[in-house]
């Protein structure tokens, strides 16, 4: 038997490009490609939404017809045995088909028999595959009534029936609670360990990056790095700081560091100020604060991201990513902080009066209880966050906040108003901004920026100057006529934000607004969204991604309809802090809240 | 108010019109159904095939014979000349009709005595079937007529004269294209209604509506008017195609066509709204629009009279726009009927729109989902 070096790769492409055509446009996806991944090893193809990861994944198990350039895999060229290939492969799109009319056991079953999977050894092959995702006490269970997590474990086993050689994964972590994407993330180990496994897994979460042999780091369909993540991460060592101040707040500090030369990237990680700088060596104070103000600076382990960030931003401006220019702090930022809306007046609620307060908010459908007994108050000005996974309840505490769905039971107030009874004229006092950026696609962006000025009842000559100021602000002038439904995903963010705030709202709603946008883009979003809560504006934001859970000054965590705990970042975290984790992250901090919750009711 | 209604009328035309895939529904199908409705959707019969088994083979039977074949209306397939072939050949649909003439048929002709003539018809499509027999029996009672003037014999005394008033040709043509105003009317506005709301809450653009100052009345406008235009549009295309092309009288005035035109689809613009505000995808907003759409077009007197159906069903009907509209468009047509003959018809589709376009609105924000 030769040895596993001789073999040829589990994945092997080479020049491989495709694009879309639509409505005579083309769109390329995948631009000249040759990269490989490795037997018996995770290897993470990572970018953001748009990347052309799901391209990669479908080319790769031969679900898309290849055009131009070779894709192997185990050595299989899979244009041209394409049943030969796929019977070596597994693969899991990104929502598999569940029957979830049928049963846990009667989903592995219909997948076995569509495997063709021969009646001996199922019996123990099941056992292994139950134990390994825990799913053995719910068998008899609907798949539809299985959480978000529970479903993608569930539809790994249904690919694992049959034991594929080589097992490719399209975000499989995507919304899915952080317990079970560590457990995810553990049954992958495992069938690399114990079955020698290659497995291809796609993410826009850079984070994951970190658990893979290698990665291939896509951006706008081109290979912009094939690495180990360490030493990938490796690349700004020595250059991640944490730094804050003592009164100044850190939105403030934030800004200032974001714009001091030599700093490659500045976001807000709880308390902190996470700075990855343009060259190594110790960071001076001086360098950072010409005005003296005391500043601690603590040396911090490097990340992935601080990687890509820094990569993303040295690349050449014909690859750069739409919100680059502004996240440098370019030209466009300058006029853009002060062209931000004025601090809008205050409401008649005085003083200390929370601007969203919620008193045990219950929403039930039917027997099912998505929000129960939720409580909090957001003060004016201030970021609120709810953190969940999907299914925790967020959205449907956030369709009741904005009117769109009537609570089964407590109070609301949204600016002293109920919104779903309120007069339509309250509703001008509140920003929206939904999931996957709803806009009408087959509208240009002007037209898109029209409808909405006039649906907030702007007049002219106020109407005609808010839509420049839109166009401006947000760089959107050259794309004026451009059909939105086309637009990169950061330009749709971009203009989804833009009809938000067109009429200046004092509340903001925004639906995991950066979910699957690149790094630069959800860093420029966030600047805007800093800026806006420093002129006085209210934002709430649903979220379940940990790293915008940072940016919030407080938030709340839900799980299954309740709220978990409540609190600043700092706060949420030091929970976690045990002596062998004395930094623990915000997903730690989450995972420990789940665990504290699920303890009492196991016991 | 009017400036935001008016953007969200623009909006949605620019949806409907910017969309290719929308622009040819509004289009292409009607076309070619109004084409294929016009000309194929017909009672007339033509060049019915039969067989002749003429066992008389007399000059009488002959004559019998010419005058069934001399109409276009019937066209001789087969000569028989034993009864055992015609089941086979009614069996395999070669032939509607059998003539059979009795071989005594001469004899009692002349001998004064009822001379028997045999039909046996396909009753499979029964009718069809009954029309063939109404066609036959008119030739048959024109040949008996014509054998009692030539033989001398005084004639029967009261004798059939008809006349067709408003449509002297009888032709089903005229009685089909104004109906096709009200059917393809209904499909494509329907369609551009119903699937809007649904295509909305898809992208979760409706959502973004509602939390927006809009009022329920009006959403309900910014949506139902683009309906309304659009229907007329499609309307006036298909009138003014009936009556140029087809050559259908317009003998009535326009007015009460459009004030019954502009109730019908208000009517059909609230029952769509209605469908699309249930409906959660497009796709079962589809099914509703078809739910709805075959039981109101058999149910509307388009094809079958409604004085044929069990009474239960004919209040039923009430209901149904089309039904009220097909009257309007039918009576204006060929009748030339003014707007006074029609307040019945006014007030129900009012009600109707009325009725729907209300619970729509209150749909627009109660639907939960």
């Amino acid at each position: 038997m030769p040895a596993e070096s001789e073999l040829p790769p589990a994945l092997r492409l080479e020049g491989v490009s495709h694009a879309f055509t639509s409505r005579g446009r083309t769109a390329a996806a995948l631009d000249g490609i040759t990269a490989r991944a490795e037997r018996g090893a995770v290897t993470g193809v990572i970018g953001p939404d748009g990347a052309g990861k799901t391209t990669l994944m479908r080319l790769a198990a031969g679900l898309l017809q290849l055009r131009s350039g070779r894709i192997e895999v185990l050595g299989i060229d899979v244009a041209r045995n394409p049943d030969d290939a796929r019977s070596r492969i597994g693969y899991m799109p990104q929502r598999f088909g569940l029957y979830e009319d049928l049963t846990v056991r009667e989903n592995l079953d219909l997948y076995a028999k569509v495997q063709n999977v021969p009646r001996a050894g199922r019996e123990a092959r099941d056992g292994e595959l139950l134990h390994m995702t825990g799913l053995a006490p719910f068998l008899s269970r609907l798949a539809g009534r299985l959480s978000g997590g529970m479903k993608q474990k569930l539809g790994l086993a249904c690919t694992l029936v049959r034991v594929p050689e080589v097992l490719l994964l399209d975000e499989p972590t995507v919304g899915v609670d952080p317990v079970s994407r560590r457990e995810l993330w553990e049954i992958v180990d495992h069938l690399v360990r114990t079955e020698r496994m290659a497995v291809v897994l796609s993410t826009s979460y850079l984070d994951e990056a970190e658990r893979c042999r290698s990665v291939l780091l896509l951006h706008e369909g081109r290979l912009v790095g094939a690495t180990d993540p360490a030493s990938f991460a490796a690349q700004v060592s020595g250059r991640s700081f944490h730094v804050s101040a003592a009164g100044t707040g850190k939105r403030q500090l934030q800004e200032r560091l974001a714009r001091t030369p030599g700093v490659v990237d500045a976001t807000i990680q709880g308390a902190f100020v996470r700075v990855v700088t343009e060259s190594g060596g110790q960071l001076s104070a001086a360098e950072l604060s010409p005005q003296a103000t005391p500043l601690t600076i603590v040396p911090v382990p490097p990340r992935f991201e601080d990687s890509f960030v820094a990569l993303l931003k040295s690349s050449s401006p014909a690859t750069a990513s739409p919100g680059q220019a502004i996240a440098r702090g370019e030209t466009p930022e300058e006029n853009g902080s002060r062209g931000t809306p004025s601090p809008p007046e205050t409401t008649g609620s005085a003083g200390n009066e929370p601007v969203i307060f919620a008193d045990r908010l219950t929403r039930r459908f039917g027997s099912f209880i998505a929000v129960d007994a939720v409580s909090f108050a957001v003060r004016r000005g201030e970021i609120f966050g709810l953190l969940g996974a999907n299914g925790a309840g967020k959205s449907t505490t956030f369709r009741m906040l904005c009117g769109l769905l009537p609570p089964s039971d407590g109070t609301l107030r949204v600016a002293g108003y109920d919104l779903r009874r309120a007069a339509a004229s309250a509703r001008g006092r509140i920003g929206y901004m939904a999931q996957k950026f709803s806009l009408y696609g087959d509208l240009s962006v002007l037209e898109n920026l029209r409808f909405f000025a006039s649906a907030y009842r702007l007049l002219e000559p106020h109407r005609g100057a808010r839509i420049a100021w839109a166009l401006e602000e947000f760089g959107l002038g050259p794309h004026a006529d451009a059909v939105s439904r086309e637009l990169p995903l950061g330009f749709k963010q971009r203009l989804a934000l833009a009809c938000a705030l067109m009429h200046e709202p004092e509340i903001l709603f925004l639906d995991e607004p950066t979910s699957g946008v690149d790094p630069l883009a959800r860093r420029e979003f966030w600047r805007r969204i800093n800026a806006l809560a420093e002129s006085g504006v209210t934002v709430l934001v649903t979220t379940h991604f940990m790293e915008e859970a940072e940016y919030c000054d407080r938030l709340a965590v839900l799980a299954q309809g309740k709220v978990l705990a409540a609190g600043d970042p700092e706060s949420l975290k030091a929970r976690a802090r045990t002596a062998e984790r004395p930094q623990p992250t915000m997903e730690d901090a989450f995972i420990a809240l789940l665990e504290a919750a699920s303890r009492p009711r196991a016991a | 108010m009017w400036r935001a209604v008016l953007a969200l009328i623009v909006k949605e035309l620019l949806a409907v019109l910017k969309d290719p895939k929308s622009r040819m529904v509004l289009i292409v199908p009607p076309l070619i159904q109004l084409i294929v409705f016009g000309y194929a959707a017909t009672f007339d019969l033509n060049r019915v095939p039969i067989a002749i088994y003429d066992q008389d083979h007399s000059e009488a039977s002959r004559d019998l014979v010419a005058q069934f074949l001399g109409s276009r209306i019937f066209e001789r397939v087969a000569t028989l000349q034993s009864a055992r072939r015609i089941t086979p050949l009614i069996d395999a649909r070669k032939v509607d009709l059998v003539l059979s003439i009795d071989r005594r048929f001469t004899r009692d002709l002349l001998t004064h005595q009822p001379a028997p003539v045999q039909l046996i018809v396909d009753g499979r499509d029964s009718n069809t079937a009954l029309i063939i027999l109404g066609y036959a029996n008119s030739i048959i009672t024109d040949f008996s007529l014509d054998w009692m003037q030539a033989h001398g014999e005084r004639p029967v005394p009261a004798v059939l004269d008809v006349r067709a008033r408003y449509n002297p040709t009888l032709s089903s043509q005229w009685f089909i294209v104004p109906g096709i105003v009200a059917v393809l009317t209904q499909v494509v506005t329907l369609l551009v209604v119903g699937l809007s709301v649904a295509r909305e809450r898809e992208t979760g653009t409706f959502d973004q509506l509602l939390v927006t100052p809009y009022r329920q009345g009006e959403i309900l406008l910014g949506k139902g008017l683009p309906g309304l235009l659009i229907g007329g549009i499609e309307a006036s295309v298909i009138i003014l195609a009936a009556v140029l092309w087809f050559g259908v009288p317009l003998r009535g005035a326009l007015f009460p066509l459009y004030l019954g035109l502009l109730l019908f689809v208000a009517s059909v613009i609230g029952i769509g709204l209605m469908i699309s505000s249930i409906a959660v995808t497009q796709q079962q907003a589809l099914l509703g629009a078809f739910l709805f759409m075959v039981p109101s077009i058999m149910l509307s007197g388009f094809a079958t009279p409604i004085a044929n159906m069990p009474p239960l069903i004919q209040d039923l009907t009430w209901l149904n726009p089309m039904r009220h509209f097909l009257i309007v468009v039918r009576g204006v047509f060929l009748e030339g009927a003014a707007s006074g003959t029609f307040l019945p018809e006014y007030a129900a589709m009012a009600g109707i729109a009325g009725t729907s376009l209300f619970a729509a609105g209150w749909l627009f924000r109660r639907r939960v989902y």
